[in-house]
């Protein structure tokens, strides 16, 4: 895993959904661990697409629901 | 009650009722955002000059909100010159008024177009902007068209039936990012869009009106510079009737 990528997604994540960043794990799931609601997970969604000038469907969403799964997409799509 | 410090869009700003929407927000002390359709610069010039002489600041910009890309760089350029954008106000609209039976796909998609997708392209603009803000207010102009239909409004009477269905849903997505989203249903207002009614016909709607008057833009104007307001901050969801007590 990119700790580059993982260190922006950290941040992201903690400034979208107001937790504090040592809170913000690869393993942490945005709606179990970290509180997020529906439209906090678009929100977040949209703020990784800014940061990294990328593209993320519907669909490809729907199947990140953890830290980890998000950096591990955004890798895929920037190689 | 007054909008000191904050930061207005209306559609369709420059004439009738936004007009006089823009007038009233100004006089309350907000900045404005004169949103016009191409071709009416003069008239949104000749209000922001108005609107300095009340002293506060208005911004002409020309967009065609029917177009996804017009609406989205209207915001973006009202948050640009304004530095940030607090109340929205879909208030541009227009009629083709037709029955049924004559009404062709042109009249149908030109209505719908301006007066249900152009709410929806600057509403989804702005709202992406006011979600990271945690506040704003969007006001749509629906109609009492809109909550009784109307003979010879099929296609009008379905936009802003539309507006009410669109204004209820964002009141439920938005509210727990301090968003309020609430729509005002005039009744029959002097202005372009009434005019050209017929006399008999303007009898005829006189005599359903308990207030014995059609509306003026301004009584229109200050229900949405109230929803605009703090005074209003537990105000969301909300269709509320401007109409004199038209019994339609
Ligand atoms: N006048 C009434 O009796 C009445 C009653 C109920 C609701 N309304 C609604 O109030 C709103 C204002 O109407 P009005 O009576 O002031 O009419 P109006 O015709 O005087 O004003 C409508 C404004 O919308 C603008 N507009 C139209 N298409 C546009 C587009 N594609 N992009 C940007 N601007 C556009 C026009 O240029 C004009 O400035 C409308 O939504 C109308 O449906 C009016």
């Amino acid at each position: 895993m990119d700790e580059r990528i993982f260190e922006k997604v950290k941040k992201i994540v903690s400034t979208q959904l107001s937790v504090a960043e040592d809170e913000v794990k690869k393993d942490s799931s945005f709606v179990d661990d970290l509180g997020a609601d529906s439209l906090d997970l678009v929100e977040l969604i949209m703020a990784l697409e800014e940061e990294f000038a990328i593209q993320i469907s519907d669909e490809e969403a729907q199947g990140i629901r953890t830290v980890g799964e998000a950096v591990d997409f955004i890798e895929q799509k920037m190689v | 009650m007054d909008l000191k410090g904050k930061s207005a869009i209306v559609t369709g700003g420059s004439r009738g009722i936004g007009r006089a929407i823009c007038l009233k927000l100004a006089k309350l002390g907000a900045d404005v955002a004169i949103n016009y359709y191409p071709g009416l610069k003069e008239e949104a010039e000749e209000l922001k000059k108005e609107i300095e002489k009340i002293g506060s600041r208005g911004y002409p910009i020309e967009a065609d909100i029917s177009k996804m890309d017009e609406a989205k760089k209207l915001i973006e350029q009202a948050v640009a010159t304004m530095g940030k954008v607090d109340i929205l106000v879909n208030n541009a609209g227009i009629t083709r008024d037709s029955l049924i039976l004559r009404m062709s796909e042109d009249d149908w998609e030109s209505v719908l177009a301006v007066n249900l997708k152009g709410v929806f392209n600057c509403s989804q603009a702005v709202a992406k902007y006011m979600v990271k803000e945690r506040k704003g207010v969007i006001i749509n102009i629906s109609s009492v068209v809109g909550l009784r239909g109307n003979i010879g409004q099929a296609n009008y009477a379905a936009s802003k039936a539309g507006v009410i269905g669109f204004t209820k849903s964002l009141a439920k997505e938005l509210g727990s990012r301090g968003i309020r989203v609430n729509a005002v249903a005039p009744g029959f207002i002097e202005t372009g869009m009434t005019q050209g009614f017929p006399q008999e016909y303007r009898e005829k709607i006189l005599k359903q009106i308990p207030l014995g008057r059609f509306g003026l833009p301004k009584d229109v104007a200050s229900l949405v510079a109230f929803l605009a307001s703090d005074e209003a901050s537990y105000i969301t969801g909300e269709v509320i009737s401007v109409n004199g007590g038209i019994i339609l």
